[in-house]
């Protein structure tokens, strides 16, 4: 017999700029892309009107966002009821922490410029919504590997192919 | 064929558009580009166009057209092509387009594939994405890369295998084999996947459960690894400011809730180990406190022993008191689950959480204001209350209807004194009077109405308040309601508590007509102004005055209030002599249990053609759980029985105590006397008369003889109603068989307090002597919990010049009546 659990789960992340500009989408569950850009909209009007006193943490719908300023770029994540909203502040940190060994100080521009490479650091470091690595170290060493099989040609393309 | 402009070079050029319509340009030419790129199946720049896209996607363009060229990237050998494919598919393609599981063959193949990275790359996509059906076809080729010694693909094949089960929930079983020994890994992040695995079946299936609680001995094995990661000393891999692996010992904490949530064993078994992380995990950082928020979580929900609950209601206490505000965000929530739980532990952080009410966050504010009122007994009300009322006269509009229901209910159980809990009331109603719920309105009232020793004080200080301010509708409509009750108390300068004011009765009828006439009120307030003028014409002297207004919003262009102020008129006229009685003081009002049914009862009655129109009364008089009482005053022709049905019409107790007929009963109420036309018809035809709605007639319930003295005798015959089955009408014939004529004949009748009871009038008032024809009189009797029918009757008549009195009690029904 199955019984049905209570939701555990991170259904989004978000990254947007001060002005409300998406820089990163990953959703882990299915929904159609106007569904997924009326969320976009409410959340980051929602998000950039909350002022710098508030905590970090919102309800919005049936979820819980937890959302962190860096610098000009806002990180929000979509979490359901039953999470532990802290421990997603530090799923949060790492990742900005692994951007940052891999940019090298990172800041909005290498989100917007290298995007693609955003992606690949963030689905080395959670799949499905949960973390796969806790080792910052191993993360950046997949991402290194992955890098320079990039350059190992069997036909065309570089690192900087695209 | 130049080649197509590079990814960032057209992010570049894309960022100089200063205008929507330029950067629209821009993406349309490009799209064009790709997409005859595409037609023209250009394998070399495919990943780089594909790419583009996507960064055009992320802008808000359409890229749908991309959605094959995914597909063809993921099939190419290049693993440039395959990263983008795959980061491309998760982007553009989802489970509703059918054109994804043309995905899973490559998927397929590249999860066999003799590079982990491409293999790594499959597993997310398929973790992230994967349909049902894909997750049915690729469910095997996980299962086999769970039990792989490469903790690269192990991790990432236990998580892959969360989004199978999470879709395909019968596949669980399948992967139970390949769970044996993922925790006796050392990789923290197989270990840290494994754990989310487990939880994930645990959670999903109650067998799953117990066969991890008991067969695999699940409980020692994460209570010894969780020990490790706390005893073990530093390991730069896993450090997050001191602390070895957090999100490990999270997830870990997280199981152990799950197995030891209802199992005194398995919760025995951690008590130890969560009083330990509980005692020794750092706070001063978040890491620390989220570490101790999922501790805290766990202790609650399983059978700890009372001093490790303790322990973690002290944690959230501290957490109150926590700079960080999310920390304190989050303890208000936990602290509000287990307020019901632990309500003397959480009681001992009253303070803290009170203080939390002037935080400058809204969910925090909000979270405080609820554990608040969790919190109010009858020993802290006092203070409770007080900040309670700050709150409510400086928070966000949002929250002030919220708070006032709040506090209404508070004071409602825990008043000190009725004086406390007025003055409360009226300190909300004048802090937030229009945010207060409309259906708080009548519940006031009906306070009021009950604190008896408190109206002059009552209507005193809502007079004073509502000469400051008009403009907010629920105060204004409770103290109308209260002038035009107790206006006679103002005049009269009777106040006890406070010194009483000086009123006179223009000044109070100002105040009403004010109202009337303001732009502030709402039609519904005018209402209750209306009727408050009309009502003091039996309390002031002023009549006149009354009449003026009353006539005036006859011809009002609101519909509502032009039929009140119609049938106040008709009071003055025609009616008055009834008014007196209508306009009495409100008797003490019980709480009603449900006014449904008597309005059901009542509606049938409408069909009386009556002297006023036929209104229905509950919206002349309001609140509406008044309608019990009133309705039959102002039916018009349904009269003195009022009096009896009135307290038959309290809410149902226990047994079937029979209502003494007498007791704090004021027949002031008229008799039939008054001769209304439609009462008279030939005797033949009195059954019918006044029953035009019920069509199902003689559904065979027996007559029966209710009462037999001195020559009158009373039967009963019975009918059911057509609209309502709980109804039963009975039609009284009352026959006097001695050679004098019964005059001023009153029947009255009550019922056990389950019942309720509408009596309607009688043919007649005078019996004529020597059976010569009954007078006949219709009840109503609704008995919604099917109890046994007993009543007690009470007749009044003239008999050779002397008054006869007798009561009865009947308990001879047939079962049919009240089955």
């Amino acid at each position: 017999i199955i019984c049905c659990p209570p939701p555990l789960q991170m259904q989004f992340m978000l990254l947007f700029s001060r002005q409300g500009k998406l820089r990163l989408q990953k959703w882990y569950v299915p929904l159609s892309d106007k569904e997924k850009k009326k969320i976009t909209r409410e959340l980051v009007q929602t998000v950039l009107a909350r002022k710098p006193k508030m905590c970090s943490f919102l309800e919005w719908r049936d979820l819980k966002i937890v959302y962190k300023r860096y610098a000009s770029l806002y990180f929000c994540c979509a979490i359901e009821d039953q999470d532990n909203e802290l421990i997603t502040l530090e799923i949060i940190h790492r990742y900005v922490e692994l951007l940052d060994k891999y940019f090298g100080s990172v800041c909005e521009l290498d989100i917007i410029f290298n995007f693609e490479k955003a992606y690949f650091i963030l689905d080395e470091f959670l799949l499905g919504g949960e973390a796969q690595e806790t080792s910052k170290k191993n993360v950046l060493k997949a991402i290194e590997q992955a890098d320079l099989l990039q350059e190992v040609r069997l036909g065309g393309g570089d690192l900087h192919g695209i | 064929m130049p080649a197509p402009i590079r990814l960032r070079e057209l992010i570049r050029t894309i960022r100089t558009a200063r205008t929507q319509a330029e950067e629209r340009e821009m993406i349309q030419k490009e799209s064009a580009a790709i997409r005859s790129s595409f037609r023209e199946e250009d394998n070399t720049y495919r990943c780089r166009n594909v790419a583009k896209l996507l960064y055009m996607h992320m802008l808000g363009y359409p890229a749908h057209f991309g959605q094959l060229e995914c597909l063809k990237l993921i099939a190419s050998q290049k693993f440039t092509d395959k990263r983008i494919g795959y980061l491309g598919a998760m982007l553009l393609l989802d489970e509703r387009q059918d054109v994804h599981l043309l995905m899973t063959n490559c998927i397929k193949n590249d999860l066999n594939h003799s590079t982990q990275y491409v293999q790594g790359l499959a597993l997310c996509t398929l973790g992230c994405m994967g349909s049902s059906e894909m997750c049915r076809d690729l469910a095997g080729e996980v299962e086999k890369l769970l039990k792989t010694s490469n903790s690269y693909l192990r991790k990432k094949a236990a998580l892959c295998a969360v989004h199978v089960i999470r879709k395909v929930p019968e596949l669980m079983e399948m992967f139970l084999p390949a769970t044996k020994n993922l925790l006796s890994e050392k990789n923290h992040g197989v270990l840290h996947t494994s754990v989310v695995l487990l939880t994930e079946m645990c959670e999903r299936s109650p067998d799953m459960l117990s066969h991890f609680r008991k067969n695999e001995k699940l409980v020692p094995q994460l209570v010894r690894i969780l020990k490790n990661l706390i005893m073990s000393g530093y390991s730069p891999e896993h450090d997050v400011s001191g602390i070895s692996d957090p999100f490990l010992q999270v997830r870990i904490l997280r199981l152990l809730r799950i197995l030891g949530k209802g199992d005194d064993d398995s919760s025995e078994a951690m008590n130890d180990i969560l009083a330990q992380v509980a005692t020794n995990t750092e706070t001063s950082k978040n890491v620390g406190n989220a570490i101790l928020y999922e501790t805290v979580l766990t202790i609650m929900d399983i059978k700890s022993e009372s001093g490790l609950r303790v322990l973690a209601i002290n944690i959230l206490g501290r957490f109150l008191l926590n700079n960080d505000k999310n920390i304190r965000y989050v303890a208000l929530t936990s602290l509000l689950k287990t307020v019901q739980t632990d309500h003397n532990a959480v009681q001992r952080h009253r303070s803290t959480i009170v203080d939390c009410l002037k935080d400058l966050d809204v969910s925090i504010k909000r979270r405080a204001m609820e554990l608040s009122f969790a919190l109010v007994n009858g020993n802290n009300i006092r203070g409770m209350m007080k900040e309670l009322l700050y709150f409510l006269d400086s928070c966000d509009p949002e929250f002030k209807a919220d708070c006032a229901s709040g506090i209404f209910l508070a004071a409602e159980k825990y008043a000190p004194s009725k004086r406390w809990h007025i003055d409360t009331i009226m300190r909300v109603l004048t802090t937030a009077g229009s945010y207060v719920r409309d259906d708080c309105v009548p519940n006031l009232i009906q306070l009021i109405t009950n604190s008896v020793e408190m109206h002059a004080y009552t209507v005193q200080r809502l007079y004073k308040a509502l000469l400051d301010d008009i403009s907010q509708q629920p105060f204004v409509q409770v103290s109308s309601w209260c002038i035009g009750e107790y206006g006679d108390l103002l005049v009269s300068g009777q106040c006890e508590e406070e010194d009483p004011i000086q009123v006179t009765e223009d000044e109070v009828l100002d105040v009403l007509e004010g109202l009337l006439a303001s732009n502030l009120s709402s039609p519904v307030t005018r209402g209750y102004a209306l009727t408050a003028v009309m009502k003091l014409s039996t309390r002031l002297s002023s009549v006149n005055r009354i009449k003026k207004v009353v006539s005036i919003y006859g011809s009002s262009i609101d519909v509502e209030l032009q039929q009140r102020a119609v049938e106040y008129n008709a009071l003055f006229k025609k009616y008055d002599h009834m008014r007196c009685a209508l306009l009495e003081r409100m008797p003490i009002m019980e709480k009603a249990a449900a006014n449904g049914p008597t309005e059901t009862v009542q509606t049938n009655g409408e069909a009386e053609p009556a002297g006023l129109e036929p209104k229905h009364p509950p919206t002349i008089i309001q609140p509406a759980n008044q309608a019990n009482d009133l309705l039959d005053l102002l039916g018009g022709n349904d009269v003195v029985p009022v009096i009896s049905t009135a307290p038959a019409m309290k809410p149902a107790s226990a047994g079937g105590e029979l209502l003494d007929l007498l007791g704090g009963l004021s027949l002031s109420a008229p008799t039939p006397a008054p001769p209304i036309p439609m009462s008279q018809p030939p005797f033949l035809l009195d059954g019918l008369s006044s029953q035009p709605l019920f069509n199902d007639i003689a559904t065979g319930i027996p007559p029966m003889t209710a009462y037999n003295k001195n020559g009158l005798k009373i039967d009963f015959t019975f009918e059911r109603s057509n609209t309502n089955p709980n109804i039963a009408i009975i039609t009284i014939h009352a026959a006097n068989s001695t050679e004098a004529e019964m005059t001023n004949f009153v029947f009255q009748a009550a019922v056990p307090k389950t019942f309720q009871l509408q009596l309607l009038s009688p043919s007649s008032s005078i019996i004529p002597a020597l059976n010569q024809g009954p007078v006949t009189q219709v009840i109503k009797v609704l008995n919604p919990q099917k109890q046994q029918l007993r009543m007690r009757i009470k007749l009044t008549y003239n008999h050779k010049g002397s008054p006869v009195q007798d009561l009865a009690e009947v308990n001879n029904f047939p079962p049919q009546s009240w089955q």
